[in-house]
């Protein structure tokens, strides 16, 4: 379905991205893993081409990313949702779902606007509201919905456990499975291991830029040298 | 009370085309981050091209479907200049994208005068609608009701199609975070199109409307920029109700005016904005601009370093070869060479402005001109002799800039651009306005050195001195801890305050600095030429000196200098042509899309690339 093959990625000449090689498979959940600053905002910016890799080779279904201009990318039903959010606070919730749609797709998902109320209950009540005014966790859902009206395949999920209240972290862990049962497959960076092993069937750890890890989080569970090196407790 | 009422009324009509093109201004700058300066240009390609139009088409409908084609051609236009000129330039730093469309004012300059000649056209009166209605006894023109009926129809219209479909929608999002709409796969450049057809539309449509009370003429252009600016900044950039209540206020003030102080209209509308912006500096209805909150585009700065030796021995050699013209140049090549110094001068001195102070000011004739009119002023009324106004030109030029600077600095960005070029043009209004004392449109004339200066040579060897010795001055200055903290104020306002620097008061005087060296190039050019005209304040004097700054390089400390040289020498020759402006806006076009880096930043480009393949390459 996906395939990240030894990329390398630069800031101005900072070498962030070294190599960098993993696969997600069809309608599984991969947890991209590693520490602050280990790469992996910079890992899914490469592939939406936010961040051009200076080389190596990003396939999706098939098809090499490399060079593609973001909307063409996000058009193949590849959706982006941020770290950064990124949602546009002047909008209503209404109108930053109205900006991520997208024609039906096969094979994946027509999602609505009712649709993503009835997923995020708390986004319905707020519908008229402009961004500016939601929750931090509010803000987070709000990102995910919009990069779901894409209707995608596969979704680029960029730590949406971060800097949101524990019950909502619940609530996303609850969404993503739920995505996944509707066969949408996803590539989840997180520093969370509890939240990665709640939903995530595979996990890639990175460490300066280069994978260190890739395999089943079980598998993780038996090797805890792995994981107390290159995980923050 | 009926003179009021009929002079509200008459306000209100006039408020109609300038809102118009204040939206279509504000919508480009909202999404594209371009402030559009051929937006003037196409305003009067609509007045024109609306004009043909009404010749053809006969009767009521003739009328207002000429005024909607109009509309559209522009539109077409507009799409045309979006992607021939603006489209290869979006990835270069985003006041480059600002000399392409001076390039774009100069083309369609000459076009229009090459398709509908140098005589001012008399607007057709509006089929049904000549004569007048009686309000309340007050004769109101009938034209001037069907405008007042258009107008909120229009702004309606824009309203719904702005808040209440995708396309709005999408606008405004980009307007917040482009980057992130086309990661969610809206195509930006298609939008951008979009939008840029609109807001040319828009000024199409207003310059079309305008016809019946106007008409069309070449000087439309620069002449409704400022309004235009003054609408767009006192309503708050990117408001569509902020623009349609400056437009009225600017507008209705302006009948009032007109009616009650006839020789101040013109600076009345800046005593008003410059009010506005001092309660609330984003404009009525404006947000603060956060500018470059993505990243800037283009490449980092290069530190600035002193010059090598093989330079500097350079830099020496040309100053004795320039020093030797008299030797073997003729005397008019001493005229040329005067004027090219005194230019070059003038654009060092924005370049320290813009280049090493990031302060992009749309508005530096206002020091060159008022140096040359200070100096012009003194001589002429209170006989000064030419060696104290010679010096006391630069030290008012200076003053007025600490003043001007003091109020600008309030803001930054966009806004910060948009008010020093209204101030310009004040300092414009005020002498074209106040004939008594700076002669209006006459100029002031027999303003000569002294007796000493007064041979052609001597003068030349004067201006060097002065020029040369001026720019090597901002040069040591850019070099000094003052330069650096000027340097650091422009790259991180906020780790330079943090560091200890006051960096509104080093821009200030940095601001005030480079006024006074403006001011010693307009003294310079005064006692040279003898006279001095308001053309030497105008929109387009700032405009030369920015597109020497941009097309010699911003990053470069001898952009400004390089730049001028051979923007002058350029002139020199196509002004010899009947459509010389035609020429220079499409060079400029081209130096624009080929050398973003400016010719200085190009130049050293390739001077790497060859000196990288020589080394095997070195980064």
């Amino acid at each position: 379905m996906f395939e990240v093959e030894k990329i390398n990625s630069f800031y101005g000449k900072a070498h962030v991205l070294r190599d960098l090689s993993f696969s997600v498979p069809h309608g599984k959940v991969v947890a991209l893993l590693g520490r602050n600053g280990a790469g992996k905002s910079t890992t899914m910016k490469s592939i939406i081409q936010l961040v051009r890799p200076a080389s190596g080779s990003v396939l999706f279904q098939g098809q090499q990313m490399i060079g593609l201009p973001p909307h063409k990318i996000a058009k193949l039903g590849l959706g982006y949702v941020p770290e950064e959010r990124r949602i546009f606070t002047d909008l209503t919730v209404s109108e930053n779902l109205m900006v991520g749609l997208q024609p039906p797709r096969d094979g994946a998902v027509t999602w609505t606007q009712d649709m993503l109320f009835d997923l995020f209950p708390n986004l319905a009540e707020r519908r008229n509201n402009r961004g500016k005014a939601l929750s931090g966790g509010e803000q987070q859902m709000l990102t995910i919905a919009r990069t779901l009206m894409g209707n995608p395949r596969f979704v680029l999920l960029d730590e949406p456990s971060e800097g949101v209240a524990p019950v909502i972290v619940e609530q996303m862990a609850q969404v993503i499975k739920q995505l996944k049962s509707e066969g949408l497959t996803i590539l989840l960076s997180e520093q969370n291991l509890h939240f990665a092993q709640a939903v995530a069937d595979l996990a890639v750890i990175i460490e300066g830029g280069a994978q260190v890890y890739f395999g089943t989080l079980q598998d993780l569970g038996a090797h805890p040298e792995i994981r107390d090196a290159y995980l923050a407790a | 009370m009926e003179f009021f009422v009929a002079q509200i009324l008459t306000g209100l009509a006039n408020a109609s085309s300038l809102f118009l093109v204040a939206c279509g201004l504000s919508l480009i700058f909202g999404v594209t981050r371009i402030v559009n300066f051929a937006h003037g240009s196409l305003y009067m390609l609509g007045a024109y091209i609306g004009y043909s139009l009404m010749q053809v088409l006969p009767g009521m409908i003739g009328f207002w479907g000429a005024i909607l084609l109009a509309g559209v051609i522009v539109g077409v236009i507009g799409v045309a200049i979006e992607m021939l000129v603006l489209r290869p330039v979006y990835r270069a730093p985003e006041l480059f994208q600002l000399v392409a469309t001076f390039g774009v004012i100069l083309v369609i300059q000459d076009l229009a005068l090459i398709i509908w000649g140098p005589e001012d056209l008399l607007g057709p009166r509006a089929p049904g609608l000549r004569g007048v209605v009686r309000i309340m006894g007050e004769p109101i023109p009938k034209y001037d009701i069907a405008l007042l009926v258009i107008t909120p129809l229009v702004a309606v219209a824009l309203w719904y199609l702005i808040t209440r479909t995708r396309v709005g929608v999408l606008v405004r999002a980009a307007t917040q975070d482009r980057e992130m709409v086309g990661a969610l796969g809206v195509n930006q450049a298609w939008l951008f199109t979009g939008v840029f057809a609109l807001g040319s539309a828009l000024a199409g449509l207003g310059g079309a409307l305008q016809l019946p009370k106007g008409g069309a003429d070449l000087m439309m252009d620069f002449n409704i920029l400022p309004p235009l600016f003054v609408v767009v900044v006192v309503g708050g950039m990117g408001s569509l109700p902020g623009a349609y209540l400056a437009a009225i206020i600017i507008s209705v003030l302006n009948v009032f005016g007109v009616a009650y102080m006839p020789q101040s209209t013109l600076v009345l509308m800046f005593v008003v904005m410059i009010v506005v912006l001092m309660i609330r500096p984003y404009g009525l209805f404006g947000r603060e601009e956060v500018a470059g909150e993505h990243g800037q585009a283009g490449e980092p700065e290069r530190p600035i370093k002193p010059a090598s030796d093989k330079i500097r021995l350079l830099v020496t050699a040309g100053i004795v070869i320039l020093a030797l013209l008299p030797l073997y140049g003729s005397s008019f090549a001493q005229v040329l060479t005067t004027d090219i110094l005194i230019f070059c001068l003038f654009a060092a001195s924005l370049h320290f402005l813009l280049g090493l102070g990031g302060m992009v000011s749309f508005g530096h004739a206002a020091y060159y001109g008022g140096g040359a009119y200070v100096a012009a002023l003194l001589v002429t009324h209170a006989g000064s002799p030419m060696e104290l106004a010679f010096i006391l030109a630069p030290l008012g030029a200076g003053l007025a800039a600490l003043v001007i600077g003091w109020v600008c600095l309030r803001l930054t960005g966009v806004y910060f651009a948009m008010l020093t070029l209204a101030f310009a043009q004040l300092l414009w209004s005020l002498v074209f306005q106040w004939g008594t004392v700076t002669g209006g449109d006459d100029g002031l004339i027999n303003i000569w050195p002294a007796e000493w200066l007064k041979d052609t040579t001597i003068y030349f060897y004067f201006a060097l001195f002065f020029a040369v010795g001026g720019i090597l001055v901002m040069r040591h200055v850019a070099h000094s801890p003052f330069g650096y903290a000027l340097r650091a104020a422009r790259d991180s306002e906020r780790q330079a305050e943090a560091t200890g620097i006051n960096t509104k008061q080093v821009q200030l005087l940095a601001f005030g600095f480079a006024g006074m060296m403006g001011g010693l190039a307009g003294a310079l050019f005064v006692f040279s030429k003898g006279s001095v005209f308001p053309n030497e304040l105008e929109i387009a004097r700032s405009f030369d000196a920015l597109i020497v700054v941009f097309l010699g390089g911003v990053k470069t400390l001898s952009g400004g200098v390089v730049g001028a040289g051979v923007f002058k020498a350029i002139e020199d020759v196509l002004t010899r042509f009947e459509y010389w402006r035609l020429i220079m806006g499409l060079l400029i076009i081209f130096v624009v899309i080929l050398a973003p880096d400016g010719i200085v930043g190009s130049l050293r480009k390739a001077a790497r690339r060859v000196g990288g393949l020589k080394a095997g390459g070195e980064e």
